[in-house]
């Protein structure tokens, strides 16, 4: 029998645990792809949004304004259902022309064979992939239009005297919304950004319940207790532990996180006519 | 069955009156706005009780970061941090496994690992933390007029506390605890996603939702009822909050008064 300190250090490498490590990977993977496209999402949002046509903009607002009114989860839950829902009733108008029978019959939904995300025959990983995949876009859906909001604010709070002049200069209208409003309106869009970031990072757990097998669900899975019979770890119910790694994790995160994006701000602020900027150019 | 008999079967399903079973079949319109409504009953439960007593500790909370000594102050900045640094969702489940640890050391802690408690104090300690954070920074961002003129008046120790830094404090600070407020409410959908059962099926306006979608394979008409309570709700905890900004700022002129805007920020 394996006691204390080895028992402790076999029992932490043990397959499952490997799980649980790599499951921290997906979580980091999530953001690492999420919060580009977010931007993405976003910075079409307000750029939508400040289209001299009015429908156009009424098409960014509106969906800066429907995601942003709703209640939290609701919308996880929602979107994983309706974007699956939406994909496979394309894919069986594109490749089912000849069925007849309704896709909604009472409380199923049901659409041929090849039409279904991912096709029944497909290996695992494809599921597990698509699966990821739809979470990511929930995610780039709900905060792409929190981080429109930021930059559709932080757009329209560049001194109007920057576009003014851009313009007296001979720019067109494209010209010094690439050259001119861009570049500057990051100083502005950080705050909030950052704010957004933090929300990010601690929406991650909300994986678990889009069904990805993330570290909320591997904490639970290794923390229930276990009889001899069927492992050779037995131990009693440890969740309580295991979610304070994750309490821990996290903490850790948001704090490093905390950090960086001051110096972030401190570097943005750099020669801007704001009060961080104005502070710099005092203390040098 | 009509529509009413469905509101008296289930409009109170939440918290345990009425029929004990949930539709499982032929869910019509009605009684998914009725069950999700009663679910809405817990929702309010939690918000409003962790907002009033979040908003006494909060003030604890603010003072000890903003005067206390140096230990309270590290702890009022530790516990601040431990709970705006983590998310929500984790903080119910290592509560919840620490509450069920803790009934196994003694059974008056049985109460701590249902819901209506358990929860209820997560919610409680998680609000406290990000309204004492408003209020502190509010402290920090009173006028040094204010004060200077207090000194002048002769204002000191207690009475400068309760005449001048704390309404101002709460003036300045009204606005984002608003939005805080409001997210409170939202965050109370999380309690039954996050280790704590449900008991009996009495559960809050998600969980319902969620047994309907599950039901009826069709997301479209349930969470868009849930969307819709929400922002009933959301309008009413606007509509109160807009009274007492108004009675906070009552001696400034109209066109001065800080308007409260909703700011929403999603998940905590």
């Amino acid at each position: 029998m394996l006691e204390g300190l080895q028992w402790l250090s076999c029992y932490l490498t043990t397959g499952k645990h490997m799980g649980f490590y790599v499951s921290f990977g997906t979580v980091l993977l999530l953001l690492a792809i999420t919060a580009p496209v977010a931007l993405g999402f976003g910075f079409g949002a307000a750029m939508l949004s400040r289209a001299r046509i009015a429908p156009i903009s009424w098409i960014g607002k509106g969906y800066i304004a429907a995601v942003r009114g709703v209640p939290d989860i609701a919308f996880f839950l929602f979107f994983v259902i309706a974007l699956d829902q939406g994909i496979e009733w394309l894919l069986h108008q594109a490749r089912c022309p000849e069925w007849t029978d309704p896709i909604r019959q009472g409380n199923d939904f049901v659409v041929c064979d090849i039409a279904k995300m991912p096709l029944g025959t497909s290996p695992q990983w494809i599921h597990e992939t698509y699966g990821f995949a739809l979470a990511v876009l929930t995610f780039a859906i709900v905060f792409g239009a929190f981080a429109g909001n930021v930059l559709y604010g932080a757009m329209n709070s560049v001194p109007r005297g920057q576009i003014e002049t851009a313009e007296a200069y001979g720019m067109t209208h494209r010209q010094a919304f690439w050259r001119i409003l861009v570049p500057q309106m990051w100083v502005y869009a950080l705050p909030g950004l950052s704010n957004l970031w933090m929300v990010l990072i601690k929406a991650t757990p909300l994986l678990f319940l889009l069904g990805v097998e993330d570290i909320v669900y591997w904490a639970r899975e290794l923390g229930g207790s276990k009889m001899a019979r069927f492992t050779d770890y037995p131990h009693g119910d440890w969740r309580m532990w295991y979610f304070l790694v994750l309490l821990v994790f996290y903490l850790a995160f948001t704090r490093v996180s905390e950090i960086v994006l001051a110096r972030i701000t401190t570097k943005l602020s750099h020669g801007q006519a704001t009060v961080g900027g104005e502070a710099q150019r005092k203390a040098a | 069955m009509s529509c009413w008999e469905t509101v008296q079967k289930y409009a109170f399903q939440s918290i345990g009156y009425g029929e004990r079973v949930l539709p499982r079949t032929d869910i019509t319109l009605c009684d998914q706005f009725t069950l999700i409504g009663s679910g809405m009953i817990m929702n309010l439960y939690f918000g409003l009780l962790a907002v009033s007593f979040g908003f006494l500790f909060a003030n604890a909370l603010a003072m000890a970061k903003f005067s206390g000594g140096p230990v309270t102050r590290k702890a009022a900045e530790w516990f601040i941090f431990l709970f705006r640094g983590s998310p929500l969702f984790i903080q119910f489940f290592f509560a919840y496994f620490l509450f069920l640890n803790l009934k196994g050391v003694s059974p008056v802690f049985g109460p701590l690992s249902a819901a209506w408690l358990g929860a209820l104090v997560v919610l409680f300690l998680n609000t406290a933390a990000y309204s004492g954070e408003i209020f502190y920074g509010a402290l920090l961002s009173i006028p040094r007029g204010d004060m200077e003129s207090a000194d002048a008046y002769g204002f000191s120790g207690w009475k400068k506390f309760r005449k001048i830094t704390w309404p101002t404090m709460m003036r300045l600070a009204w606005p984002a605890y608003t939005n805080e407020a409001i997210f409170l409410f939202h965050a109370t959908t999380l309690v039954f996603f996050s280790g704590f059962p449900v008991w009996r099926q009495q559960g809050d306006a998600l969980y319902y939702a969620k047994y309907i979608a599950d039901k009826t394979f069709n997301p479209f008409v349930p969470y868009p009822i849930l969307a819709g309570y929400f922002i009933l709700l959301t309008l009413v905890v606007i509509w109160i909050f807009g009274v007492a900004n108004k009675r906070l700022n009552r001696h400034l002129p109209q066109a001065k008064r800080p308007k409260i805007r909703y700011r929403p920020k999603m998940i905590r």
